[in-house]
């Protein structure tokens, strides 16, 4: 495949920012971080391919030239201590940073063939090709159908109400939530309980049929029954999304997905099979991060 | 002693309490080993004390200066003669002030009978001997308080507790102070509203279609009865409030949703700001701008596709009434549009909802309890809104929904029923007060409902 040609090139841009930075980088190369990431961030029948990605908030850089591929019906799971850019990184992929006023994308994203920070490109359909699911619970103020009906709306995707109907009753169960909800789809879904209220977001997310769902801590506010709910959620969708997942949790990770990617302040260290990663880390940072050394 | 000057002793006394406290309780520390064996920190004991100073003083004082000219009044009135005693309540009051003139010099003694002269010199011996055994009573009774207030300092005494209790009292009074008059507001209004309603009918008043207050002077003057009919007005004061809120709400919520949504903050920062001293400017000066700007524009304008416009129109009223309460409505709704959760603004763009999207379809329907307290405290502002009526919609008391002519409103008819010579208990100076206490109602009606909205909405989210 062409796109995959295109991106073998691996060696750095000659155009990252500012000599200072590249001091600060020689240095905490020589010391701690790989030349490059260890392991194997890409794959063949990449989904999303991204490519020397710098992240700018502001002065400050959050990502350092980290490339990676995403594999199709694949799950990737991104792994690191707190503030390393994981969630930054993640979205970056439906480009939600740039409801943030200071913060700069730099690199080569892809989706397929669509570079997602192309000028031409309409993010409103970029999003619903690449959804999110949040950290926190985030069902809006309305009724369950309203949530879940909110994206097929928003799209057009339904012209009746029975269409609608069937697009909301198939998410739902998809998300395993059908069964719960089914008797009251008018009521508030702020009133379901957390774990409840977050598959009602995965739902609501993949009512627009996305091709990748994002996933940013999606259980860090839930129990842990309401969390295998999840979990178990994940490997059922993963059989038809592509799915990026932000964790916490080792075992978590260990759990749903198929390869991990270990970031350490903004930098892309080591990524590989998950089963890998967990049981021979190459480098000691990831090491020391999964044998619960720091965190 | 003049008051005045008592006062000022008063509170040289209590700084002198204050010091001496302080001193005692140092005093009293050291030959434990110091303050921290006392059971509070000397500022307590010294506050104590001060508060033993001033407290009695000033209730005595307060008291006797509410008593002593009534029990003065009295004396001086039992003083005169038999044959010079007064006949009523009115001819009393006359003989006291001529008393009163005479003492102060306003009216020679000569001029006036020798038992009212001597009544005035009585008056005045009184007066300056009220004054002496006044000034002595409060400085013995502040003295006596401060002494035993100094003697009671003690390691043990709980001074801090009690200091706090007084501090806690004296905030409490404060507060019912505040409550009192407006009850006491409310009650004087009711009182006078209820005279008017033994003259004038009360289905009269609510119902009626006519206002016209002016009833004859004389006797003989052929004159209307008067109509009191409040339908005219409250009709004038909607058209205007509605017109005003036609141009207040969609102006002030689209710059709430730039302000909150699309500003930079640097924009944001400044514009807010500027948006809020529209509500600090004087309504006068709205008055004269309606007036004399907006007004002759409208007419003009109105000519020019063939209207008849009056020179004083609702129109012209409500529309600068509008700009002032903008930022009632835009400041409010900014604040609550601030405060839906950045979490549903990131769920609905994820979706991919644009931006606009996300405003009318999450936005704006969390916000809209909050939007709709603002929009009610807009209207009850623009209702009690009296100048800029009074300059630019005139007295017509025309019963019309027409915004080119002229109209008035409840608060405009309150201002010229009590303006200039009336009788005081006369229908038409009456019926400002049932007027008054119509718009007392209704406002309150509506600060009631906007507060609960915007109350429940805080909760929500918080
Ligand atoms: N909106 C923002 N503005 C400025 N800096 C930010 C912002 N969001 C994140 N950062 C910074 O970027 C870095 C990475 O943050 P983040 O991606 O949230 O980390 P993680 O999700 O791995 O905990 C942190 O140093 C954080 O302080
Ligand atoms: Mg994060």
């Amino acid at each position: 495949m062409d796109t995959a040609e295109k991106f073998d090139d691996k060696t750095p841009r000659s155009d990252t920012p500012a000599s200072q930075s590249e001091g600060e980088q020689a240095m905490e190369n020589s010391t701690r971080y790989p030349e490059q990431t260890i392991g194997s961030p890409y794959v063949d029948n990449a989904k999303m391919s991204m490519r020397d990605v710098d992240v700018f908030y502001g002065d400050k850089q959050a990502i350092h030239g980290v490339s990676l591929d995403i594999g199709k019906n694949e799950v990737v799971a991104l792994i690191g201590p707190s503030g390393c850019g994981k969630s930054t990184f993640l979205r970056c992929l439906n480009r939600m940073n740039d409801t943030i006023d200071i913060c700069q994308v730099k690199g080569s994203l892809h989706l397929e063939d669509q570079d997602l920070y192309d000028p031409k490109l309409d993010v409103v359909e970029l999003r619903a090709r690449v959804g999110m699911v949040f950290q926190k619970p985030n069902p809006f103020p309305k009724s369950i159908y309203d949530n879940v009906a909110y994206g097929p709306r928003i799209h057009g995707l339904a012209n009746k109400k029975y269409d609608l109907d069937e697009i909301v009753e198939t998410s739902l169960q998809k998300a395993g939530l059908w069964n719960e909800v089914k008797d009251r789809l008018h009521s508030p879904g702020t009133g379901l309980s957390g774990g409840q209220q977050q598959r009602l977001c995965i739902a609501r997310t993949i009512a627009v049929s996305p091709e990748v769902v994002l996933m940013d801590e999606p259980c860090s506010a839930l129990d842990p029954i309401a969390t295998a709910k999840i979990e178990e959620l994940i490997a059922e969708l993963s059989e038809s999304y592509t799915i990026a997942i932000v964790t916490h949790s080792m075992q978590q990770a260990a759990r749903v997905s198929n390869r991990t990617a270990y970031f350490h302040l903004g930098r892309l260290v080591e990524m590989n099979d998950t089963e890998t990663v967990f049981t021979k880390p190459e480098h000691d940072l990831t090491e020391a991060y999964i044998t619960g050394r720091f965190g | 002693m003049q008051t005045g000057n008592l006062l000022l002793l008063l509170v040289v006394m209590i700084a002198g309490a204050y010091y001496m406290g302080h001193r005692r309780s140092f005093a009293l520390a050291r030959p434990l080993g110091g303050i921290r064996h006392l059971h509070s920190l000397p500022f307590y004991y010294a506050m104590r004390t001060a508060i033993w100073c001033a407290i009695p003083a000033l209730v005595v004082l307060g008291a006797w200066l509410i008593f002593d000219d009534t029990l003065i009044r009295v004396t001086v009135m039992d003083s005169l003669p038999a044959d010079s005693q007064p006949v009523d309540a009115s001819s009393a009051n006359l003989l006291l002030n001529q008393i009163g003139n005479v003492a102060s010099g306003a009216i020679a003694a000569s001029e006036v009978s020798p038992a009212v002269a001597a009544a005035a010199e009585k008056l005045n011996s009184l007066r300056s001997l009220n004054r002496m055994a006044l000034a002595v009573v409060v400085i013995v009774v502040a003295m006596l308080g401060a002494a035993w207030g100094w003697l009671k300092i003690s390691p043990q005494m709980r001074a801090r507790q009690q200091v706090e209790k007084v501090l806690q009292t004296l905030f409490m009074l404060s507060a019912t102070i505040a409550i009192l008059t407006t009850v006491g507001i409310l009650m004087s209004v009711m009182f006078e509203s209820v005279r008017f309603f033994g003259k004038v009918p009360a289905t009269d008043f609510l119902f009626g279609l006519q206002w016209s207050p002016q009833t004859a002077l004389r006797a003989d003057q052929v004159a209307s009865e008067g109509a009191f009919g409040a339908i005219p007005l409250f009709m004038g004061t909607l058209l205007i409030s509605a017109i005003a809120l036609l141009v207040a709400v969609p102006v002030g919520l689209m710059s709430a949703i730039y302000l909150a949504e699309y500003a930079p903050p640097k924009v944001r920062s400044f514009a807010k700001p500027a948006l809020e001293v529209l509500a600090g400017v004087p309504t006068v000066v709205y008055g004269f701008f309606a007036a004399l700007t907006v007004a002759p524009v409208i007419r003009q304008l109105g000519e020019s596709i063939g209207l008849d416009v009056a020179s004083e129109s609702a129109l012209a009223a409500g529309l600068v009434m509008g700009v002032m309460i903008i930022p009632f409505v835009s400041s409010l709704a900014d604040d609550v549009i601030t405060a839906v959760p950045q979490a549903l603004r990131d769920a609905s763009l994820g979706l991919g909802a644009t931006r606009s999207e996300t405003i009318k379809k999450v936005i704006f329907p969390a916000a809209l309890p909050g939007i709709m307290g603002g929009i009610l405290l807009a209207a009850s502002r623009a209702i009690g809104e009296t100048m800029i009526v009074v300059m630019a919609a005139g007295l017509a008391a025309n019963l019309t929904v027409n915004p080119l002519e002229a109209v008035t409103t409840v608060t405009v008819q309150i201002v010229t029923l009590l303006t200039g010579d009336q009788e005081f208990d006369s229908a038409k100076t009456l019926a400002a007060f049932a007027l008054g206490l119509m718009l007392f109602i209704t406002t309150l009606l509506l600060n009631v409902v906007a507060l609960h909205i915007v109350k429940k909405y805080r909760e929500q989210y918080d």
